[in-house]
């Protein structure tokens, strides 16, 4: 126990450590463009921290944690799904056609559509899976083609003659959810005037479910072992392909959420120019950033969020806003070394305890019968 | 390649499953590309799409095909001395940026290599950092730095270019560019012999006529980096410890050496190409824009993998992904469609073969996805050109599925290394 602890507030320290360099060397640039990085950070924190920026904040944070915790199920087995992007992508129009296109009861409805979301994220992530255990093919350079590949397959079935539908003068849309398949919103923050995701509640779930199943279970047992060893997991019983496809499968389904709050609770149809891209990737920094721990995954969605947000201010004031996106840039690589210092810190200090125990034990162990 | 094998203990297993790939000679190497133009000379002479080899699509194709090649070009680099590079796409990115804005404010289109090169040294910098002193999981520091340069060139765009004339936060205003070494006699003689549309002899005035029309200073050098690198990594010494640091570092260790010095010489190398083939890109565009590189580095390690780690093989992989990116940037329907028929007898081709050779699941396989092919190319009269453009991923995986097994990857790439590991 107090080991953990101590782990964890290494962990902890490492994360502000690299917090705190981010911010030095943004502000590093920032004082080289002969901008005041006090006045910025004043700024930020005024404005992220209106109720309106909340909102957005939260709707923002509920979307990237989905996303992270897609990308977090294959990185605690040691899998890169960098699909992620393509997966949600393919979902969220595969589910928006859908939804728009058949009349269900109001609950049955929605759960309709999200399902649907799932199965096309988990089949997209599986045909990852299939060529990793089949074939051999590394998961990492197969769903960097796979996300590709999506594009141009969503372009073609966006076609208005296939499930595209004209909305305005030149957006394509998929056909718009009636009322019956949307999620309302809730008024978290009631000065706002803006409400929340409905879908924030699913987020929270799923963070709970991961946890579970990743620390409670014996899947995620099996699940961790792998990811530490494979060979050792191969060799108590684990079939480890087996757990690659079952662990593909799930990391899309999960990804096939991540078009969901805004898909239901905020745009209703799917669209190539305003739908939001490139959550995949930041799934994958916020992953990192959160250590894949629901917890830790939690608030690294919030600050990335808040980072996204408040930098809205800026370009009022004269300041490139793309200014956070090296900032981010610059926490997920520093974070990462960080961690892996610690890591190696843990090791040596663990390696050390293990030698003086040794050290100590055979005088004690003569005695001992075999 | 793949996260999961760093638990591997050292992959010197895997030798003995893998038979090494028979290798052409330099004579085979010719017959088979006389061959392939052969093959395209007869499918253009069938189907009347004569863009297909015209001097302007095969002109595209090196102008297309040279950035892949040299984000190829840098994933061998970084992946022969035993570094996973996913950041290309990134250092290929501060490489647009800052070749543009070298180019532009110094009115100089050399001065903008030397910002391909600055932009690709600062990305390959930080990834050789953080992989080989740090020893961060080389994925994660790659997709990290390709985070951090899209963000970086963004804010450096916003700072330099808003104000100047046509430039702002997504876009460079007009850079100076490379003129074009044209033979005007030449150009003029291959067009009237590429016009009468003769078999071969017009496919080939039209390779020379794209040869010659195309060609700037800046595309003869970097043509000269390809036998360089090979040079530099087959024929010295250097290259010898640098690939032996990317198939089993403790080795080379222990023979003195220097595994740290070697993986940081390649992976900033490797960053330096990956920024060249960004400010290629510029340069060919004549300005800067946000997203210009468009996964291109991905697709440079795409060829790579296609090209079996080997110089020789990453350009014909970037070439082909150069040639089927020209075909349908000039916008022919008809020449996509006319490719379904080459791609027919293509697999139809290699299939026989591994009949012949007894691999029936294959040859069958391949036999039957040739028949497939030409149905579809019978029953349509154009391709989706929505999924056309996204050829080269689609081809990548096709290869990866069907020839992983006469690949072979540096036996210790990926794996994080620590000085005296051995030990």
């Amino acid at each position: 126990m107090r080991d953990r602890l101590n782990r964890l507030a290494l962990n902890v320290i490492a994360a502000l450590l690299a917090g705190l360099f981010a911010a030095a060397v943004t502000s590093l640039i920032l004082w080289a463009r002969g901008d005041s990085p006090s006045f910025v950070i004043s700024q930020m924190w005024h404005y992220g921290t209106q109720p309106s920026s909340e909102v957005t904040i939260l709707n923002s944070a509920t979307v990237y944690y989905l996303s992270a915790l897609a990308v977090a199920i294959g990185f605690r087995m040691n899998l890169f799904n960098i699909g992620v992007d393509g997966q949600y992508r393919l979902a969220a129009m595969l589910a928006g056609a859908f939804g728009g296109a058949v009349a269900l009861p109001t609950g049955l409805h929605q759960i309709a559509i999200i399902v649907v979301a799932m199965l096309v994220g988990a089949s997209w992530a599986g045909l990852v899976a299939v060529l990793k255990v089949t074939r051999g093919v590394s998961e990492v350079i197969s769903s960097i083609m796979l996300n590709f590949i999506a594009t141009g397959l969503i372009a073609y079935l966006m076609r208005p003659t296939i499930l595209g539908h004209r909305s305005g003068a030149n957006d394509i849309t998929t056909e718009p959810i009636p009322r019956s398949g949307q999620v309302p919103g809730v008024n978290l923050i009631s000065s706002a005037g803006t409400k929340v995701y409905g879908l924030i509640f699913l987020a929270i779930g799923m963070g709970v479910l991961f946890h579970i199943v990743v620390n409670h279970t014996r899947f995620g047992f099996d699940l961790r072992a792998t990811g530490r060893s494979s060979s050792a997991a191969q060799a108590s019983g684990v079939s480890v392909k087996k757990m690659i496809v079952i662990t593909l499968l799930l990391s899309g389904a999960m990804a096939g959420l991540v078009g969901m709050p805004a898909l239901l609770g905020d745009s209703y149809s799917y669209s190539s120019i305003t739908f939001q891209t490139g959550l995949g990737f930041t799934g994958i920094a916020i992953a990192l950033l959160g250590r894949n721990n629901p917890i830790g995954i939690a608030f690294a969605a919030v600050l990335w969020a808040f980072l996204d947000q408040s930098a809205q201010i800026l370009d009022i004031n004269g300041i490139p806003k793309e200014i956070v996106q090296i900032t981010q840039g610059v926490v997920v690589l520093s974070v990462v070394i960080a961690y892996e210092l610690v890591r190696r810190a843990a090791l040596a200090r663990q390696q050390r305890r293990v030698g003086r125990a040794l050290a100590t034990v055979p005088a004690e162990m003569e005695g001992a019968p075999a | 390649m793949t996260v999961q094998d760093t638990s591997a203990p050292t992959a010197t297993v895997r030798l003995d499953r893998v038979k090494p790939a028979r290798r052409l000679g330099r004579g085979q190497l010719w017959l088979a590309a006389l061959a392939g133009l052969m093959l395209l000379a007869l499918v253009r002479v069938t189907t009347n799409a004569n863009d297909i080899t015209s001097g302007g699509t095969l002109g595209a194709t090196i102008a297309l095909g040279m950035p892949i090649a040299l984000a190829g070009l840098g994933g061998l680099w970084s992946e022969r001395s035993g570094v996973v590079n996913i950041g290309l796409e990134g250092m290929m990115i501060l490489g647009t940026f800052f070749g543009a804005d070298f180019a532009y404010f110094t009115h100089s289109p050399w001065m903008g290599v030397v910002g391909g090169i600055v932009g690709g040294f600062i990305g390959g910098i930080v990834h050789a950092v953080a992989t080989v002193t740090f020893g961060v999981d080389q994925i994660v520091s790659g997709v990290a730095i390709t985070i951090l340069a899209t963000g970086l060139a963004r804010y450096l765009a916003g700072v330099f270019f808003t104000g100047q004339p046509g430039g702002g936060p997504t876009q460079s205003p007009a850079i100076p560019q490379f003129t074009r070494l044209r033979v005007p006699a030449l150009d003029s003689f291959f067009g009237r012999i590429e016009n009468h549309h003769w078999f071969l002899i017009s496919d080939i005035a039209g390779l020379l006529r794209g040869l010659v029309t195309t060609l700037t200073p800046f595309t003869i050098v970097m043509a000269l980096l390809f036998p360089l690198t090979w040079f530099l990594l087959w024929r010295t010494a250097f290259g010898l410890q640098l690939r032996s640091c990317g198939e089993n570092p403790t080795a080379a260790e222990t023979l003195g050496v220097g595994v740290y010095s070697r993986k940081y010489v390649a992976v900033i190398v490797s960053g330096i190409l990956a920024g060249l083939g960004g400010a290629f890109l510029a340069d060919f565009a004549g300005l800067y824009r946000e997203g210009q590189t468009g996964g291109r580095g991905f697709i440079g390690l795409a060829a790579m993998i296609f090209g079996n780690w080997r110089p020789g093989g990453l350009v014909a992989g970037a070439g082909l992904f150069g040639y089927t990116d020209a075909v349908q940037s000039r916008g022919g329907a008809k020449s996509v469609h006319a490719l379904l028929l080459l791609v027919a007898i293509i697999v139809l081709l290699v299939g026989l073969y591994a009949l012949w050779r007894r691999r029936l699941a294959t040859g069958s396989l391949a036999v039957v996805v040739a028949i497939l092919v030409f149905i579809w190319y019978l029953l349509t009269k154009d391709v989706p050109i929505e999924l056309v453009t996204y050829t080269p991923q689609i081809l990548t995986l096709l290869v990866l599925a069907l020839a992983t097994q006469r690949l072979r990857m540096p036996a210790a790439d990926g794996i994080p290394w620590r000085k005296g590991q051995g030990a």
